[in-house]
């Protein structure tokens, strides 16, 4: 068994673990920010005012239009806000020299923005050479990347951008934006131009690196199974204010809105499923039921329902025994139970009317 | 009456020499002129969309007039000569430099600019490590379109006293002389050649780093 995400109701570091010092700061706050283009035309966002928390994976998911990336490159001041500030860890963004600011967030865009003169080495060093670091330190900590994104220093390090696919620029286009050791990474649909498969592989890199290392995220996409996949929170966006703020479970069986159990899809039970723990559904082996015996079908309690479903429905038995981190058996669950857990909650069933008008 | 010889080129070198010298110091000079125009220019024309459009439209007018009409509706206010011939050669310059100084620094992918900044370069840095070396193949393409077509311009300065290799052809021409001409168009052309040459090499070894260089060789 793989699965392994949990959902703790507590909404950072869903993927938490080894937490390290670079985990200090890198909280970002959004206080009543608004900003429009130009005068007297609609606010490309307006009344935004959150918090990101330290080591925090956030998505901002939208369609397009909806200024989730406006609001992202207010974050780095690649836009400035008409009204509103912006801190990070406390500090005015304002407060430091906007390329001092940038230096210490990474930037992450869909076309790469690979330099197309820049050796794939020289590529990676931008950040590090103005941060003013040594030549054998940046020597190191560029192949020390190139490892961590997969491409073999030796082979790689001295190509140009165009001799590498398309998912191996975007793999260098990440270890750019990790150069500078920056406890903050932007990423504005990074993955939107890949195909399926590379896309998922680079989502499980990225899952795998913030694990590792986890600096603060701001994820921008439009895909909606993106955004399940790697949030530990999600902002919803649309028509530029904030619909909804909250961990993927709850967005998809709590929806704010209409909009957002369509755009979600709450209506889709097995959505649901893959996004919900088991542990609802577990029932005690008290002496009711036959005691776990060895060769009956396990499965960890962090794994979501749809997998309990998966096993069951592919499994001669009845019934799966939960089992904790340690493989010892905490109780069962049946199909009864999933079934029981996959019902729509309250407020997605009061929307039901709504939605099938939408979908209409 | 000489037939068509290379006589006339054996037996003046030292002329044709220095008729070359002369063709290549008016040409470059006007060259010189005309970058020091359309720096200015194009940058504005690359920044500002809507002034982009009018100016190569304008310059590309000023190309299409001939080259002689030119020289002698200046003749009122610069007079025969030297200053004449640059002024009109610098004209013509202008739209192939204007014209690949904006397309250049236009062409430049957006998305690599954003990245550069938002990875924390400043204005300047932006410019000489991402736009100019990224515009460089094109800025020096329209270069040398200019420079060879201001070497051939340049022959028609020689009809109002400005020197270079355009007096061995009207010379040619009114003394009957074939072997004049012939060398005229044996040196203007060589020339054109050369320089052209030159330009390239300059271009990619006087690049400021390896980076533009590699922009260079990769067009």
């Amino acid at each position: 068994m793989t699965p392994t995400r949990d959902h703790a109701p507590h909404p950072t570091n869903r993927n938490g673990t080894g937490a390290d010092d670079r985990r200090n700061g890198g909280r970002i706050t959004y206080d009543a920010i608004a900003k429009s283009y130009s005068k007297g035309q609609a606010a490309a966002v307006h009344d935004i005012s959150l918090t990101i928390e330290p080591g925090e994976l956030v998505v901002i998911l939208g369609p397009s239009g909806c200024g989730k990336t406006t609001l992202l490159k207010l974050t780095n001041r690649l836009y400035e806000p008409t009204s509103g500030t912006i801190s990070l860890d406390g500090d005015d963004i304002l407060s430091l020299p906007v390329t001092q600011l940038r230096r210490r967030m990474g930037y992450v865009i869909q076309q790469t923005g690979l330099f197309p003169h820049y050796r794939i080495a020289d590529n990676v060093a931008v950040v590090p050479k103005l941060l003013g670091w040594d030549k054998k330190r940046i020597d190191h900590r560029v192949d020390e990347l190139l490892d961590l994104v997969g491409l073999p220093p030796d082979t790689y390090r001295r190509r140009y951008p165009a001799q590498l696919s398309g998912g191996q620029q975007q793999r260098v286009g990440l270890a750019r934006a990790l150069a500078g050791e920056p406890r903050t990474l932007l990423m504005d649909e990074p993955f939107g131009a890949l195909d399926a498969i590379t896309r998922s592989r680079l989502q499980d890199e990225l899952r795998r690196i913030h694990r590792q290392f986890g600096q603060t995220i701001v994820f921008v996409t439009h895909d909606i199974e993106e955004a399940l996949r790697l949030a530990d929170r999600i902002i919803v966006m649309n028509d530029g204010g904030v619909v909804q703020y909250d961990t993927p479970l709850a967005i998809v069986t709590r929806p704010a809105d209409a909009f957002v159990a369509e755009l979600v899809g709450s209506e889709n039970v097995l959505r649901r499923l893959e996004l919900q723990p088991i542990d609802a559904a577990i029932r005690p082996l008290d002496g009711s039921v036959p005691p776990a015996r060895a060769e009956e079908p396990s499965i960890p309690a962090s794994a979501p329902a749809r997998v309990a479903l998966s096993l069951l429905l592919d499994s001669a038995g009845e019934r799966l025994i939960v089992v904790n981190d340690d493989a010892h058996p905490v109780g069962w669950v049946d199909l009864d139970g999933i079934h029981e857990i996959s019902r729509p909650t309250p407020e997605v069933a009061a929307m039901r009317p709504a939605l099938s008008e939408a979908l209409r | 009456m000489n037939g068509l010889s290379l006589d006339y080129l054996r037996d003046n070198p030292g002329y044709v020499l220095q008729l070359t010298w002369d063709h290549l110091q008016l040409s470059l000079l006007a060259i010189l002129l005309g970058i020091v125009v359309a720096v200015p220019l194009g940058v504005a024309g690359a920044r500002y969309p809507g002034l982009g459009l009018p100016i190569i439209g304008i310059l590309g007018a000023v190309y299409t007039i001939p080259s002689i009409a030119f020289l002698a509706f200046l003749i009122p206010i610069l007079g025969l000569g030297r200053d004449n011939a640059l002024v009109v050669l610098a004209a013509y310059s202008l739209s192939f430099l204007v014209r690949n100084i904006i397309t250049g620094l236009r062409g430049v992918d957006a998305g690599v600019i954003e990245a550069a900044r938002g990875m924390g370069l400043s204005p300047i840095q932006v410019f000489r490590q991402v736009t100019f070396p990224l515009a460089l193949p094109v800025m020096v393409a329209g270069l040398r379109t200019a420079v060879v077509v201001t070497i051939s311009t340049a022959t028609v300065a020689g009809w109002i006293g400005a020197g270079g290799l355009g007096r061995l052809l009207f010379d040619g021409v009114r003394l009957r002389r074939p072997g004049m001409i012939l060398a005229g168009a044996i040196a203007i052309t060589l020339l054109a050649v050369l320089v052209d040459l030159g330009i390239r090499w300059l271009a990619r070894y006087l690049a400021a780093n390896r980076a533009a260089r590699a922009a260079v060789q990769s067009s």
